[in-house]
């Protein structure tokens, strides 16, 4: 239920985008949103974009994990 | 990756030495997939207990408002439209699949705005049955505020930061991971109070990598006590969360005390949509329907053990009915039935302790 999937925003056509999930186009919403734009990742849950998925927080967790494992 | 899952399982080794033993609860059905998925449980020592708590929004639902939507069902002619592991929940045998081979129009649908977009196209009434923590409700809300005159919401939303206010006080855990999906949504600031019950959390992600990190993280913070609340979810969780769409769900929704499965009333856990939008607000316009409704207990459902199950005091191998009477083809508890129930997840990658 509570399972989100990331997904690249292809087109907006405010409110709603169209976004590649795991390759399958897919319309969805994405007005909680701000300043979505096409090649961003998206977490899409139920037709609805909950969240950006950023590369720098992408980046930032491996930096965590690295200082973790080094510890 | 792999060569990552070994460091991080070496480190885990490390330091839960120390520990006679450590309680680490999970509080989403994704995690338990992950953990029985890649079989977590048999890579980390046996002393690092990994117990599940309540988090699959399906498996949580009492029977009560599944019997209220049967009840409508039975008396009015509508659409009722609903998530597919939702329709397949039995009670007394029946689930919404039964009334649909019966010839009531029940619809499965991806999201609520299929339902919408059904009530758009449709002269009848459409009634979507709602369900699902704070990951799911900002998708209702919006879809009330553009519901049109023939469509109903029938909420069984429940927040899930109440659930954790339930669950912590005298507690067992010593950890928590805290579900990743519900914190986008809520953020890390919404687990600030419950800092006061000085048992260490974690907002995890779904890999198995993240998980194990989160349990790594989690033993650091039991043994020195400190932080109380970490975020290892970063890429999909920020601090204050998605306000945009903690705007929608709190204008829609107001909280009342709610009934959950196994784990009793818990104050402001359900979500009623507010008295601005009662005009969707499916309890509201059927409520003449309801004047008769009275909920009774499935006989079926006495040696289920779902209950204990989502608190965690139980696991699906010490239920009676677990692949005997009870499977994921024909189900009788609901964490049988939800892909984020214990049980069934449990029946489709074997036991995983």
């Amino acid at each position: 239920m509570c399972l989100a999937i990331p997904a690249k925003v292809l087109e907006i056509d405010y409110p709603f985008a169209t976004v590649s999930l795991g390759g399958a186009k897919r319309k969805v919403r994405v007005d909680l949103l701000e300043d979505v734009k096409p090649g961003d990742y998206v977490l899409v849950h139920v037709g609805l974009a909950i969240q950006k998925v950023s590369e720098e927080e992408v980046k930032e967790i491996e930096r965590l994990w690295e200082e973790l494992l080094k510890e | 990756m792999g060569g990552v899952v070994e460091r991080i399982v070496e480190k885990i080794r490390e330091e839960s030495k120390e520990f006679e033993e450590v309680k680490i609860m999970h509080l989403c059905g994704t995690h338990e997939d992950t953990i029985s998925k890649y079989n977590i449980r048999s890579l980390i020592p046996e002393n690092v207990k990994l117990l599940a708590g309540p988090g699959c929004p399906v498996c949580i639902i009492p029977d009560e408002d599944l019997q209220k939507v049967f009840h409508l069902l039975e008396r009015e002619d509508v659409i009722l439209t609903t998530f597919g592991d939702m329709a397949r929940v039995p009670f007394e045998g029946k689930s919404l699949f039964h009334y649909r081979a019966k010839g009531k129009d029940v619809r499965i649908v991806y999201s609520v705005f299929d339902a919408l977009e059904i009530a758009k196209n449709s002269d009848k009434n459409v009634v979507f049955f709602a369900i699902g923590f704070e990951t799911t409700m900002p998708s209702t809300a919006v879809a009330a505020k553009e519901a049109p005159e023939n469509f109903f919401i029938f909420s069984a939303h429940r927040f899930f930061i109440p659930a954790m206010e339930a669950l912590m006080p005298n507690s067992e855990i010593d950890g928590y991971i805290n579900p990743g999906h519900v914190s986008t949504i809520v953020g890390v600031v919404a687990y600030e109070s419950l800092t006061k019950y000085k048992t260490p959390m974690v907002i995890s992600g779904f890999e198995p990598e993240d998980v194990l990190l989160s349990i790594l993280m989690l033993l650091k913070a039991i043994k020195n006590g400190s932080p109380l609340l970490m975020n290892e979810y970063v890429r999909a969780v920020r601090y204050e969360g998605n306000v945009k769409a903690k705007e929608v769900m709190n204008e829609v929704f107001d909280a009342e005390d709610g009934s959950w499965r196994g784990l009793g009333i818990i104050p402001n856990s359900k979500a009623s949509l507010s008295r601005v939008y009662e005009n969707c607000d499916a309890e509201k316009f059927f409520e003449d329907v309801f004047e008769d409704f009275v909920p009774k207990e499935d006989k079926r459902k006495k040696n289920c053990l779902c209950g204990e199950i989502l608190k965690g005091k139980a696991f699906p191998t010490d239920c009676k009915l677990f692949m005997k009477a009870c499977t994921p083809r024909d189900p009788i508890g609901s964490c049988m039935v939800s892909f984020e129930g214990t049980c069934n997840i449990w029946a489709k990658y074997g036991k995983s302790l």
